[in-house]
């Protein structure tokens, strides 16, 4: 038993950027708007919260930049998508392009550079729990604010007003706008929400996870990330468990590689992208006629009121 | 409402129509197609702004800039495509951008008081089930609840009967009976006569965008509302010179067809083309014309029945097998179907033929030469206006591309033409045109099934017609000329007339089957 | 009475227009870059000079260029086959990854000695793996209606992975010291190349490719009906043209295409097969493609115009000690620019009274 639980505990560690960022993205998707650029978004966020908190010391600073920067980089992308009616997917991609290459550009001088970073910190009693008390209340206070987060989403999704507009902006725009909400102000609103927490996610790889800046840290997360929305079917708690379970696969395969197992790590590496083509075929296959069951109905199409 | 006007692309759909209503009351807007009557109501419940004209409740005039202001005045309307998400349950629907209750959904309350409205006004429905789960009917019912959840004191109900059966029917007109009975004022938009006697307290009558009269339901009677629906003496215009009916060319049998929503919309249809004559369908739209079409087209597999072609059975087959066969369609629905409309011209006249030997060189590649040549000599014969060939069809007009679609699929002398709403939207000219062009097909041999709104358009240029209502064959009128527009109306509003019952009907086939094929 | 803007679709775009506005984007996005470069404090026109003198400047220049400009004409193909029936294959940076890997099987299990024979069997191996990871894609989407998007960029990932299996595993070279690549491949595996440069073979089968494209939709019954699916696929149903078997076979095609661009990389400019030899090029040719307007003249020029980012973006590197990723960053803001673009070409935004229409 003693061998597992340093592994769930890195496994935690490795899935909280990766949890920041499907979270963000759940509620762009829910709000209708496929925004695929997380891997930008995320190393846009590690370098600006790196360099905030280089410069100010504060490691709060450096969170609020990263959340600051992703919000203006998803505003490229809600302008295009949302009012330009740009193809989504192509202008994800883009936003991925330009964001990995920004964040290398940008973060040419501080790379290598290291920070004091965010620290574990042990909660009371509970991180005395056998097996669970290391894993999960042993951890740096980002990681417990990402708990509150799956928390706070759940609840705010599925029982409050707000939650409601946004579950039905996505399914059928034109309903909400037929009940004089703004289907437009909302889903903006989601996409800078989720490309806000996206960069989070990012922020913590540098701040906390890695405590310094390198190109292209995030190590294809993003990506992770966007298959792992639709493998938790637009839910947080399942989202949840697979970025640990997704983080777990890399953490396991470093200590599998320094065990000396013969399991080449490709192949567990490819594992996440296989379980998400399979979890798309069932739920595509089910459904059938075009329906993916649990995605939002009207994801990735553009929205325009029509005339009066 | 009075002095209400709108109008879309130059059409008047409201030339200064006038319409109350009283609390306490049902009052049904009747007309046919196009006479503006879901305009009209559209224009009540805040979708559209009227040009001029005012709305007047409880005295005090008002002008809605949305449908969420028309709520805020007590005005909920029941479309006829349901604004609903189907993917979540009935209370969400409800209670989707209502704002005056607290953060958290008060799921609780909010289903009790779901519940206490269903059982008041009879609109039973499971509160956690999911929309999509429902039957229509009961689909339906979410949305009224909708509207009563929001305190509506005046509902319009947009064609609510079309997609209901029988029983559903009755107990809708239960609900409509116990929320005037509380006062609501409810208007009922409709064509089915039966039905509008049955619920209404005064029958407003709409025709070619103006209002032609309001009666009191006491006073009226179906052949008074038939005659005000179409209102005048239908205009028979005797230039197409008589030709003697060939042989069967076409024929639909006992066609049962489903509709996209999974309803019947064609049921138990027969019917027989025959060359050199043209057969009218009239009746109000959503009847099951569209999808009879298609399936005579190759374009909806039947459920049961056949579609006989030349002695063979084509029900099921693809497009392309009626296509060679020499059946050809002229889609209602131009750019859907018929064009592709980023296409050039030459390119949207090769779509019909371009595997024919006569379009390829070498069997794999397309002839283009050929194609431009045939393209100009078709474009010329048909009087098309093009700024060239190479052009794409979405530049032409409305006209010029019915022009285009009708020169491609007459070209090359098809046995079958079937042919919906070929003249909707074109100028007079291009009317008379299309008009025109179909005749010259029935003389020339073929067999026409023309499917029209207009009344007129129908009785000018058929020489059987027959009535469809809800998928079924409601009458077969041998002999145009002698049917009037009230006998006509009724039965396209669902009552049939015995002289022009299709069992009664000649049929060729009568002679071998020694009895009546219809129904 | 206010006045508001109102979105009125467009029914077409001139010739004129189109070109403008390809243009117009290109000019904005170099616009956008200079005001990169000014914010980093690198004087900006002389780094956009840069990028196209050290590019373009020099014969070496020029033929590192064209060999650039290899793979992305040809992955551009691939992808613009796939767009125009409105299929997105987002899968080609996979598709060139398995060519490459079944032009490495060959080379290390069925090695002749004779260079055609060899060229045969790479190029026939992969078009072949390209194709079933794009048709496999495919017949997905067909069958099951799963969207290719998301199947298509996962089978990315899971392809680099695949290759990482076998270069840091069974193929490793013993003698590269560590590094993940093959051995090199032998000269009958290698594509020859012309005059001093280093371009090879590959930029014969890219003017194939391009021609051949460009035959087949304008000429062909099957390129016909391929646009006529993208167009509208209702009129194409009703034309009798088979919509899934299409999807299935464009994915295959387009995947193969990807693929022996991918053999080209490996067998032509490296080879041997190593680690990230592709630097995103399947990506790039999303961009290629869509500039290009999907249509083979724009395709190659617009290729051409990225290779000579890309090599510019190597002169800055040395010259200026700018990252490689300010090329990544350029081609994100042409991308950015172009879809912004694509708005004008589908709507004009004209002037409205209020108060109905």
């Amino acid at each position: 038993m003693d061998i597992l639980t340093p592994i769930l505990a890195a496994a935690v560690r490795s899935g909280t950027p990766i949890l920041y960022a499907t979270l963000g993205e759940i509620l762009t998707e829910k709000a209708g708007i496929m925004n695929l650029g997380l891997e930008g978004l995320m190393l846009m966020g590690a370098l600006s919260g790196f360099w905030a908190t280089m410069t100010t010391g504060s490691l709060w600073a450096g969170v609020a930049l990263a959340f600051a920067v992703g919000v203006m980089l998803s505003a490229i992308h809600a302008f295009l998508c949302i009012t330009l009616k740009a193809n989504q997917v192509v202008c994800g991609l883009a936003i991925a392009m330009f964001g990995a290459g920004a964040s290398s550009m940008l973060g040419r001088s501080m790379v290598g550079e290291t920070v004091k970073g965010f620290s574990p910190l042990a909660l009371p009693f509970l991180s005395r729990l056998p097996v669970l008390g290391p894993v999960l209340f042993d951890q740096d206070i980002l990681v417990y604010a990402s708990f509150v987060l799956v928390g706070f989403l759940t609840w705010y999704i599925y029982r409050t007003r707000w939650g409601l507009n946004l579950r039905a902006v996505g399914e059928a725009p034109r309903v909400v706008d037929a009940m004089g909400l703004s289907a437009v102000k909302l889903r903006y609103f989601y996409t800078l929400l989720g490309g806000g927490l996206a960069a989070v996610g990012g922020a913590y790889m540098s701040l906390a996870y890695n405590k310094m800046w390198g190109e292209l840290m995030t190590a294809g997360r993003g990506w992770i990330a966007v298959a792992l929305v639709i493998f938790s079917i637009w839910n947080p708690l399942r989202a949840t468990l697979g970025a640990y379970l997704f983080g777990g696969v890399g953490a396991l395969q470093l200590r599998m590689q320094a065990a000396g197992s013969r399991i080449p790590a490709p192949l567990l590496l490819m594992l996440p992208y296989l379980l998400t083509i399979a979890v798309l075929f069932v739920i595509s296959a089910k459904k059938g006629k075009g329906m993916l069951q649990g995605a939002p109905a009207g994801l990735g199409q553009p929205y325009s009121r029509e005339e009066r | 409402m009075s002095g209400i006007v709108k109008s879309f692309v130059g059409v008047r759909a409201n030339d200064n129509v006038c319409f109350n209503l009283r609390r306490g009351e049902v009052h049904t807007l009747l007309g046919e197609n196009g006479a503006g009557k879901s305009t009209l109501m559209n224009i009540l419940a805040g979708l559209y702004l009227p040009e001029s004209g005012t709305i007047e409740i409880d005295g005090r005039k008002c002008s809605f800039s949305s449908p969420k202001d028309a709520i805020h005045h007590g005005v909920g309307m029941v479309h006829q495509h349901f604004m609903l998400v189907p993917v979540q349950t009935v209370w969400e629907n409800v209670a989707l951008g209502m704002d005056h209750f607290s953060v958290v959904l008060p799921k609780r309350k909010i289903i009790s008081d779901i519940m206490s409205l269903s059982l008041r006004y009879g609109l039973e429905v499971d509160p956690e089930a999911r929309v999509w789960q429902l039957s229509i009917g009961e689909q339906q019912r979410v949305a009224i609840l909708k509207m009563l959840y929001r305190e509506a004191r005046i509902l319009i109900l947009d064609e609510p009967t079309a997609v209901l059966t029988p029983q559903e029917t009755g107990s809708l007109f239960k609900t409509v009976r116990q929320m005037t009975d509380d006062g609501r004022g409810i208007v009922f938009i409709s064509h089915k006569l039966d039905e509008v006697l049955e619920i209404s307290s005064r029958i407003t009558i709409l025709r070619r965008g103006s209002n032609v009269g309001t009666i009191s339901a006491e006073n009226a009677s179906k052949e008074r509302l038939a005659e005000m629906m179409i209102g005048r003496q239908l205009m028979r215009t005797p230039d197409k010179t008589l030709q003697n009916p060939g042989d069967a060319l076409m024929e639909a049998r006992s066609l049962c067809v489903r509709g996209d929503r999974g309803r019947l919309m064609v049921n138990s249809f027969s019917l027989v083309m025959r060359e050199k004559e043209i057969l009218g369908i009239a009746g109000v739209s959503g009847n099951g014309q569209q999808e009879l079409c298609e399936s005579l087209a190759g374009l909806r597999t039947p459920e049961s029945g056949s579609v006989i072609v030349g002695g063979t059975d084509y029900a099921g087959r693809d497009a392309r097998a009626f296509l060679d066969a020499g059946v050809r369609y002229i889609p209602a629905d131009r750019k859907g179907v018929g064009l592709a409309s980023g296409m050039n011209i030459r390119e949207n006249i090769a779509l019909r033929k371009f595997w024919s030997r006569e379009f390829c060189k070498w069997r794999y590649f397309l002839n283009w030469e050929h194609i431009a040549g045939y393209s100009g000599r078709l474009v010329e014969r048909f009087n098309v206006v093009t700024p060239g060939l190479g052009y794409p069809v979405s530049m032409l007009s409305g006209g010029n591309l019915q022009k285009l679609m009708l020169a491609r699929e007459l070209a090359d002398h098809p046995r079958a033409i079937i042919a919906v709403q070929p003249t909707w939207g074109l100028d007079i000219g291009a009317t008379q045109f299309v008009r025109e062009a179909l005749i010259e097909q029935r003389d020339r041999g073929a067999g026409v099934l023309l499917v029209s709104d207009d009344l007129d358009e129908i009785l000018a240029v058929s020489d059987r017609i027959a009535v469809i209502y809800q998928g079924r064959l409601m009458g077969l009128i041998e002999k145009p000329d002698r049917v009037t527009g009230e006998q006509l109306g009724l039965m396209m509003a669902g009552t049939s007339l015995p002289e022009y019952d299709p069992e009664y009907s000649i049929k060729p086939e009568d002679e071998r089957h020694g009895g009546a094929t219809g129904s | 009475m206010a006045v508001r803007p109102v979105l009125r679709k467009r029914y077409q775009t001139g010739r004129l227009t189109d070109t403008g506005l390809s243009f117009a984007s290109i000019v904005l996005a170099l616009a956008a870059s200079a005001l990169l470069f000014f914010l980093l404090g690198v004087p900006p026109f002389r780094a956009l000079w840069l990028i196209f003198s050290g590019a373009l400047g020099s014969w070496y220049g020029v033929g590192e260029v064209v060999v650039k400009t290899i793979p992305l004409a040809l992955c551009g193909i691939a992808v613009a086959l796939a767009f125009r029936m409105q299929v997105w294959n987002i899968g080609a940076e996979g598709q060139i990854y398995v060519g490459a890997l079944a032009a490495a099987a060959v080379v290390r299990y069925c090695a002749v000695d004779s260079f055609p024979a060899m060229f045969l069997m790479m190029t026939a191996g992969a078009a072949f793996a390209g194709g079933l990871w794009g048709g496999a894609a495919g017949y997905l989407k067909a069958r099951w209606n799963v969207n290719e998007i998301i199947t298509t960029l996962m089978m990315n990932y899971i392809a680099i992975h695949l290759m990482d299996y076998f270069i840091y595993g069974p193929w490793r070279d013993p003698a590269s010291l560590g590094f993940p690549m093959t051995a090199p491949f032998p000269p009958a595996a290698r594509l020859p190349m012309f005059f001093d440069s280093r371009v090879h073979l590959g930029i014969i089968l890219a003017f194939i490719a391009l021609i051949i494209f460009r035959i087949v939709l304008r000429w062909t019954r099957w390129g016909f009906e391929i646009r006529v699916i993208g167009e509208n696929p209702r009129a194409a149903r009703y034309a009798g043209i088979p919509i899934m078997r299409n999807i299935i076979l464009v994915l295959f095609l387009s995947g193969a295409i990807a693929g022996i661009a991918g053999m080209c990389e490996v067998a032509g400019l490296q080879g041997r097969l190593q680690h990230g030899f592709s630097p995103g090029y399947g990506y790039t040719a999303i961009i290629v493609a869509w500039l290009g307007r999907l249509n083979p003249w724009g395709i190659a020029l617009v290729a051409f115009f990225m290779g000579t980012l890309l090599v510019g973006g190597e002169t800055l590197q040395v010259l200026m000690r700018l990252p490689l990723a300010s090329t990544q960053v350029m081609q994100g803001l042409i991308l950015f620019s172009v879809l912004a673009m694509e708005f004008f070409r589908n709507y004009k935004v004209i002037l409205v009274r209020d108060g109905g229409r």
